[in-house]
C-alpha cells in the first residue's frame, strides 16, 4: 500500500480524502491557501503545507506549487480530488514524471474525455448512444447555425473543455443561438483557455443520470449502479440520489453496459463517472460526458454499496486487488445526498460570510461530509458547497424521511444557506414522487 | 441621485462602464465574481455614471458602494 499522499484539494472532499488514508495508515499531507488555514482539513491532516494565496490560480491550480509541496513533504502519491488540477492531463503526466503515484486515471484517459467532443465521437464509434450534435469544434455563429439546422432545434450549445454548467445553455431558434454562442465562447476562453464549441440536440424532458465506474488494477472496469442528479440550478447539481426513481431494471442494465464500454474504451482506471441522459418520452438514454476524477456525489454510491471509494482508488493505485468481490456487487437500499451551499434559498446568489454556529445533524442512516466548522470564515474565491448531507434507508420513503429530519435539525447561523430550499424539495410533491426531470428546480423556484 | 452597492462579498471581475458615461436603467455597470458565479452589477435608473468606485481586482464587501448615478 502507499505511505503517503498529498491531497491537492480543499473543503470536505479534502477532509473525505484524508479521513480514509488515516483509516488505512497512510500518512496524509494538505496543502491549503491563505484563505483556508483555519479548515478542518488542514488540522486534521497528518502535515499541512501553505501554497499560496486565495485565488485558485495561485494556490490550488499552482502545479508547480502542489509539486513543491510534495517534494518538501516527502508524499509518494497525490490525490486530486475534483475541480481544481484533477483533469488535467499535463499534470498528471508532471506527477507521474516526478516518480510519484497518480492516484486516478492514466493521463491518456483523462485528455481523450476532455475535450466534450473527441468524447463524444470516441463514445459513439466504441456502440455507445450519443445524441445528435456536432462532431468538430464549432468556429463561428454562422456555422452554428448552420450545424443548428442539420441537427434541429432546441440545441445545447456547450463549451467543449468546460465543466460546471458554465457557458451552457439551451436555444430553440437561430437568434437566440447567435447570442448563446458568443457567450459560451468568451466564457469557454475565460474559464477554460480554449474557445471550441460545441452543439448537441437538446432534450426537453430528461433524467440526468450518471453511472460510476471503477477501473481496476487488472484492466477489468465495474459498475457501480447508477445516480440520479437531476435537481439542479444553473446546471449545476444541488441533490442526487441512488438508485433513480426513474430507471427500470432494463434500461439501468444498458447504462451500464453502456458506462463499462465507455471505461473499456479509454483503458480507464481509478473511479469515474459516465453521465448520461434519460429522455423521460423515450425511455431511453444518451451519453453526455465522462468526469475522469471522484465525483462530488460518490457517497451515495458508498451508502448502498458499503463500498470506501477512494480506499479503492489508492488500492488501485498501488497496483493492488479491490476490497470486494466486482462480480457480486449488489447495491442495497436507497441515499439521497443533499448538497448545503452558501448562497441564499431562492434565488441562489452566493453569500460568504463568518460561520457563527455550525450544529450537524447525526444519527442512524445520515452522514455529513463537511468542509467547515463554526468559527470558520467562508470566501469568495471557492465554489459555494459548504456540506454534503446523506440519509440513507432501506427503501426511498425511509431515506427520504430520515433527510427531513436531518435536514430539519442542520443549524448553520452567520451567513445564508439554502438549507430552507431542501426543506422545500424534500416536501415537494413532484420529488417525493419520484417524477422528476431536470427542470424541477425551476418549477419549485418559479 | 442613485447609489448602487454591492450585493455580497466578491471580487470586481469586469468593469463594463465608463465613468461619466450616460446609463440605462438596467445597463450592466461592472461584474462582479463570487464562488465561481459571475454576478452583473445594474444600473437602478437612467442618468450620468458620475462616480465609479472599483477597477478590476478589487475585493468589495456587502454594502460597499459601487457606483453614483445622478
Amino acid at each position: 500500500m502507499l505511505n503517503s499522499v498529498l491531497v491537492a484539494n480543499r473543503g470536505e472532499i479534502a477532509r473525505r480524502i484524508i479521513a480514509t488514508a488515516r483509516r488505512l495508515g497512510i500518512r496524509a499531507v494538505a496543502v491549503y491557501s491563505e484563505a483556508d488555514k483555519g479548515l478542518p482539513f488542514v488540522a486534521e491532516a497528518d502535515e499541512a503545507v501553505l501554497i499560496g494565496p486565495p485565488p485558485p490560480a495561485e494556490s490550488y491550480l499552482n502545479a508547480a506549487a502542489v509539486l513543491a509541496a510534495a517534494r518538501q513533504a516527502g508524499a509518494a502519491a497525490i490525490h486530486p480530488g475534483y475541480g481544481f488540477l484533477s483533469e488535467n492531463p499535463q499534470f498528471a503526466r508532471q506527477v507521474l514524471a516526478e516518480g510519484l503515484t497518480w492516484v486516478g486515471p492514466p493521463p491518456e484517459a483523462i485528455e481523450q474525455m476532455g475535450d466534450k467532443i473527441n468524447a463524444r465521437n470516441l463514445m459513439a464509434r466504441a456502440g455507445v448512444p450519443v445524441a445528435a450534435g456536432t462532431t468538430e469544434p464549432v468556429t463561428s455563429a454562422d456555422a452554428a447555425v448552420a450545424e443548428a439546422a442539420r441537427i434541429g432545434y432546441p440545441v445545447m450549445v456547450k463549451a467543449a473543455a468546460g465543466g460546471g454548467g458554465i457557458g451552457m445553455s439551451a436555444v430553440s431558434d437561430p437568434a437566440g443561438l447567435r447570442a448563446a454562442f458568443e457567450t459560451a465562447r468568451t466564457r469557454a476562453m475565460r474559464f477554460f483557455g480554449d474557445p471550441a464549441i460545441l452543439l448537441e440536440r437538446y432534450i426537453e424532458r430528461a433524467r440526468h443520470v450518471e453511472v460510476q465506474i471503477l477501473g481496476l488494477a487488472d484492466g477489468r472496469v465495474v459498475a457501480l449502479g447508477e445516480r440520479d442528479c437531476s435537481v439542479q440550478r444553473r446546471h449545476q447539481k444541488v441533490a442526487e440520489e441512488t438508485p433513480s426513481p426513474g430507471v427500470g431494471a432494463a434500461l439501468r442494465a444498458r447504462m451500464l453496459a453502456a458506462a463499462v464500454q465507455a471505461g473499456a474504451a479509454v483503458g480507464y482506471r481509478s473511479a469515474g463517472t459516465v453521465e448520461c441522459l434519460v429522455d423521460t418520452a423515450t425511455n431511453d438514454f444518451v451519453f453526455l460526458e465522462m468526469n475522469t476524477r471522484l465525483q462530488v456525489e460518490h457517497p451515495v454510491t458508498e451508502l448502498v454499496t458499503g463500498i470506501d471509494l477512494v480506499e479503492q482508488q489508492f488500492r488501485i493505485a498501488a497496483g493492488e486487488p479491490v476490497t470486494f468481490d466486482p462480480d457480486q456487487v449488489r447495491p442495497q437500499g436507497h441515499a439521497l445526498e443533499l448538497r448545503v451551499y452558501a448562497e441564499d434559498p431562492v434565488r441562489f446568489l452566493p453569500s460568504p460570510g463568518t460561520i457563527e454556529r455550525w450544529q450537524e445533524p447525526a444519527g442512524p442512516g445520515v452522514r455529513v461530509d463537511a468542509g467547515y466548522a463554526a468559527g470558520n470564515q467562508v470566501t469568495p474565491f471557492y465554489d459555494p458547497l459548504l456540506a454534503k448531507l446523506c440519509a440513507y434507508g432501506p427503501d426511498r420513503a425511509q431515506a427520504l424521511a430520515r433527510a427531513r429530519d436531518a435536514v430539519a435539525v442542520f443549524e448553520i447561523t452567520g451567513l445564508r444557506t439554502n438549507l430552507p430550499f431542501h426543506v422545500d424539495l424534500l416536501a415537494s410533491e413532484e420529488f417525493t414522487s419520484g417524477d422528476y426531470d431536470t427542470s424541477i428546480v425551476a418549477r419549485l423556484r418559479p | 441621485m442613485a447609489e448602487v452597492r454591492a450585493e455580497m462579498v466578491a471580487n470586481v471581475w469586469k468593469v463594463v462602464a465608463a465613468e461619466g458615461a450616460e446609463v440605462s436603467d438596467g445597463d450592466t455597470l461592472v461584474i462582479l465574481e463570487s464562488m465561481k458565479m459571475e454576478i452583473p452589477v445594474l444600473a437602478e435608473g437612467s442618468g450620468t455614471l458620475t462616480h465609479l468606485h472599483v477597477v478590476e481586482g478589487d475585493i468589495v464587501q456587502e454594502g460597499d458602494l459601487i457606483a453614483v448615478i445622478e
